[in-house]
């Protein structure tokens, strides 16, 4: 119970810095872009509109710091990120919302790969430490330390610009109406595979390394050792005793890890043309659409914060530790 | 002459989920330079505590501790004047030193810090000190602890303890750690040591044999109180309490035989 | 004469981390990209920006080791310029966010109660706040941001990592009988943490730091890539962007490859380091391998550290326990 307190409130914490930090990053920009751009576009905008640019940017020089601060939460809470200026000051939301599914798409499926198979690699490794598999270990940290945008652009250059295996960008074919066609979905396909491989790659040296270690020292306790004494088979103390354990330290950085992830999709989406967040953040950044930035920073961070409650969960749910401590 | 006085001192600890644990209940005793003291109790009976208590790592939760009729300072200048004059030698002389320095740093940091000698002979103060503790300065003022054996590094402790001079000194189980063998040596020194500085000791120990030895009277602590109290022999051979009789019982006697399994009351182990 | 054998030892007891194989490795990598960036004026053959415009987009050759640009700029010597700002500012993010997670950590490890606590979710909010977005929208509000400002950025997004470890670490050492010890002889606070607590967490403070140069270095040749910060300052990243820009890809794969390995290379050389540091902190890590191949040798089944009788491969006696 306790320990449940104590998340939410860490959560509920984060989340608070999160959206206070949002609040303060306008306020410290130098010169006034956004009022630069409403007077520009006089009489294209509705007032209510307006308004709420002035709120979310602190151009209210009259309200004190405060009361702008107040007018910000209200406005947050009602949904409202204000109107993006290169798309055509539609409402940043409904941008965000077209954007954001392709990401948690791709992205999630690769990190859960990723991780799964890091995992289970580093376990084997670990258990059968000495043997000739230990050779995957620099392999796999030298594709970690490979800048990832740099490995990206050489997959396209050999996979589809020579080979003509799978096409170089976009989600889906350009043309094409997206629908729950069988057409869609293997164009969908056909266009995540290539991003998807090289987010798997450029990230499984670190799951590999931390299991491998893990397991290395778990090997050395003696449930193992017992176990190992009582006869079972070594299949099952591999999965029931040593990578049980050693998994869960695995699982906790999975949640820590999860903003570093977030930056390496947006390479990701800018290398492949992916229409994806990390794509609209870069976008917004060269066109100077302020609120769409801002907006975004908000969405990813809140997004990472549910990932980490979510991995919060599964520990719980695997660790009979904290499991007990809730009963 | 230095008197140090528990009055009705307690201490409470607050244990998450499960309340109060009192691991001192009103205890009351008087320690002065020139005698020793022998602590006894099994683990957790709140021997630790005290000890805690008198180098200030600890607070009192009620009750006082006095210094020569004043109580003892808890922070600032006057509180490191007291740390001056009591000091502790602690259990595990491997882990009381820091693995990182020097025997000469360790012995340096309170005669520097409490400049008990001019800088410029605070060197040779180290040699005098490792010498008083049977060691050769020359061999050992430049190894770090890990090069020395457990007794070396408690006679090591020893010196550090010694350095500002103390009027008081603590010995949490000082041997406890230590090879049989040398056990005795280790003793044999604090027990020199402390007559020819005139030293209060508390020897804190769970060993009744050497509390006898050593020390004057023998206070035996069980669950946090006092439950005997008195000179050395009189508690040993004629004990009151329950307690201390089945202790006395509990320690290996090479003359009697096993004849049967005696329980303390309230042992946890 | 002893107190040279203190000062040898000393030091030799703070590197003892590094005396390992791959620490060594490391280290001479990392030492061979380190005067490249010094002697960098005299090592390459041209200017970055000197322009040849007779020899457009060649392949390696004799005159130019790898290649020219579009603008007819030789690969080799911008990459050995742009070795210095990649280790001016990997290393001085890593300074300032090793600053940070010492005094952050380390404070939270030896402080109790609710001062411990909003330490450590100060540092847990610095964790899974996403550092690359963050970064890239302070960028842009900069026309010309200086190397300074964005090695500091880089380290305050990446501090949090170090600062976590350093904090249960110290967590673990306050309690240790040495510091009790120093705390009863009156040494005062700053004395404590500064001279009986951190030389123990030396290993740990190095790994950290080794980790935020490569989470640095990934960073800017990142951000040099996607264009956030000033082309004229000149690293690796700074050339794949260029080369992006103009089409290298795939064809003129000496504009694009040889920048990105060196980032690899660099990033293997810091790994490395931190591996041997693992290694000396957790000697689990080194023996295992050794200890399993010299088991398989005498015949025993690898994974099983029970077997303690050997398979009957021969009638011979002495085998038998």
């Amino acid at each position: 119970m306790r320990f449940i307190l104590r998340r939410t409130a860490f959560y509920a914490f984060t989340a608070w810095a999160a959206i206070t930090i949002n609040f303060f990053l306008p306020r410290m920009m130098k010169g006034d872009p956004v009022s630069a751009y409403l007077q520009k576009n006089q009489g294209r905008i509705s007032p209510e509109a307006i308004d709420s640019l002035r709120t979310l940017f602190g151009l209210d020089s009259t309200k004190s710091l405060l009361e702008q601060y107040i007018d910000y939460w209200q406005l947050l809470l009602s949904g409202d990120l204000g109107r993006s200026f290169s798309k055509g000051l539609a409402p940043v939301t409904d941008v965000i919302a077209s954007a954001i599914p392709w990401t948690i798409g791709l992205v999630g499926l690769a990190t859960v790969l990723s991780f799964a198979l890091g995992t289970a690699i580093g376990g084997l490794i670990g258990w059968r430490r000495g043997s000739r598999a230990d050779a995957i270990v620099p392999v796999a940290t030298f594709f970690s330390t490979v800048p990832y945008f740099w490995m990206g652009l050489i997959a396209i250059a050999v996979f589809s610009t020579t080979l003509g295996w799978f096409p170089a960008s976009h989600a889906y074919d350009k043309g094409t109406q997206p629908g729950f066609s069988l057409e869609f979905a293997g164009q969908v396909i056909q266009h995540g595979f290539l991003p998807a491989l090289t987010l798997v790659i450029g990230s499984l040296g670190g799951w590999i390394l931390g299991m491998r270690n893990m397991m290395i020292t778990v090997l050395d306790e003696d449930y193992v050792t017992v176990a190992q004494a009582k006869g079972l088979r070594p299949v099952r103390v591999l999965i029931n005793y040593a990578a049980r354990n050693a998994s869960l330290p695995q699982l906790s950085s999975f949640a820590m890890s999860l903003g570093f992830i977030v930056g390496g999709t947006l390479v990701m989406e800018l290398v492949f043309s992916y229409p994806g967040a990390g794509k609209l953040l870069l976008d917004a950044t060269t066109a100077k659409d302020y609120p769409l930035m801002q907006g975004l920073f908000l969405v990813i961070t809140l997004a990472v914060l549910v990932a980490n409650i979510i991995a919060d969960v599964a520990y719980a749910i695997l660790d009979p530790r904290t499991r007990q401590m809730e009963a | 002459m230095t008197t140090l006085e528990f009055r009705d001192v307690t201490k409470k600890y607050r244990v998450r989920g499960s309340g109060e644990l009192i691991a001192l209940d009103k205890v009351n005793f008087t320690l002065t330079s020139g005698r020793t003291i022998a602590l006894v109790g099994q683990s957790g009976s709140g021997k630790s505590t005290i000890a805690k208590i008198l180098t200030q790592l600890e607070r009192v939760s009620s009750g006082q501790v006095l210094l020569d009729g004043t109580p003892i300072p808890t922070w600032g200048r006057p509180l490191r004047r007291y740390r001056q004059t009591v000091r502790m030698v602690f259990q595990d002389p491997f882990a009381s030193l820091n693995p990182y320095h020097t025997i000469r740093h360790h012995i340096e940091r309170p005669l520097r810090l409490d400049r008990v000698v001019p800088a410029d002979q605070v060197e040779e103060e180290v040699f005098r000190l490792l010498n008083r503790v049977r060691l050769s300065p020359e061999q050992t003022i430049d190894r770090r602890p890990h090069e020395l054996s457990g007794g070396q590094r408690q006679r090591v402790a020893i010196a550090r303890a010694l350095a500002s001079r103390p009027a008081l000194l603590i010995a949490d189980e000082p041997v406890s750690m230590l090879d049989v063998s040398i056990r005795l040596e280790v003793l044999n020194l604090l027990a020199e040591l402390q007559r020819e500085a005139n030293l209060g000791v508390l020897y804190i120990t769970h060993d009744l044999a050497t509390a006898r030895h050593f020390s004057d009277e023998i206070m035996v602590l069980h669950h946090g109180k006092v439950v005997e109290h008195g000179p050395s022999d009189d508690v040993i051979l004629h004990p009151t309490h329950p307690y201390t009789l089945a202790l006395r019982d509990a320690s290996p006697d090479p003359e009697k035989h096993f004849a049967a399994s005696t329980t303390i009351p309230g042992a946890t182990t | 004469m002893t107190h040279k054998r203190n000062a040898f030892g000393r030091l030799g007891q703070t590197f003892a981390m590094f005396r390992n194989g791959k620490s060594v490795a490391g280290l001479s990598i990392l030492g061979a990209f380190c005067l490249v960036a010094i002697f960098g004026d005299w090592i390459a053959p041209y200017g970055p920006l000197d322009k040849d415009f007779t020899a457009l987009r060649q392949a390696p050759s004799w005159v130019h080791w790898l290649g020219t640009t579009h603008m007819g700029e030789d690969v080799l010597s911008q990459i050995i310029y742009g070795t210095r700002g990649v280790l001016v500012v990997g290393f001085t993010a890593g300074v300032i966010a090793t600053f940070i997670a010492v005094g952050i950590g380390v404070t939270a490890g030896y402080v109790t109660g609710w001062r411990s606590e909003s330490l450590s979710a100060l540092t847990n909010v610095f964790l899974v706040i996403p550092g690359l977005p963050l970064i890239i929208i302070i960028a842009s509000q900069y026309e010309n941001p200086s190397l300074l400002l964005i090695s500091s950025v880089l380290a305050i997004t990446g501090w949090a990592w170090g600062g976590r470890v350093l904090r249960a670490q110290t967590m673990s050492l306050r309690n240790r009988d040495f510091i009790q010890a120093a705390r009863a002889n009156g040494e005062p606070l700053y004395r404590i943490i500064a001279v009986e607590m951190l030389p123990n967490l030396t290993a740990i403070i190095a790994s950290s730091f080794v980790g935020t140069v490569i989470a640095a270095v990934l960073g800017l040749t990142t951000l040099a890539f996607i264009g956030v910060i000033p082309i004229t300052n000149l690293n690796w990243g700074t050339i794949l962007f260029w080369a992006q820009q103009n089409g290298a890809f795939p064809d003129f794969w000496w504009w694009y490859v040889p920048a990105g390995l060196c980032i690899a290379l660099l990033g293997m050389a810091l790994s490395l380091i931190n591996f041997g540091i693992d290694e000396y902190v957790n000697p689990r890590l080194r023996s295992a391998g050794e200890r399993a191949r010299a088991m398989r040798k005498k015949g025993f089944v690898l994974s099983d550290r029970v077997t303690a009788v050997r398979p009957r491969a021969t009638d011979d006696d002495s085998t038998r326990q």
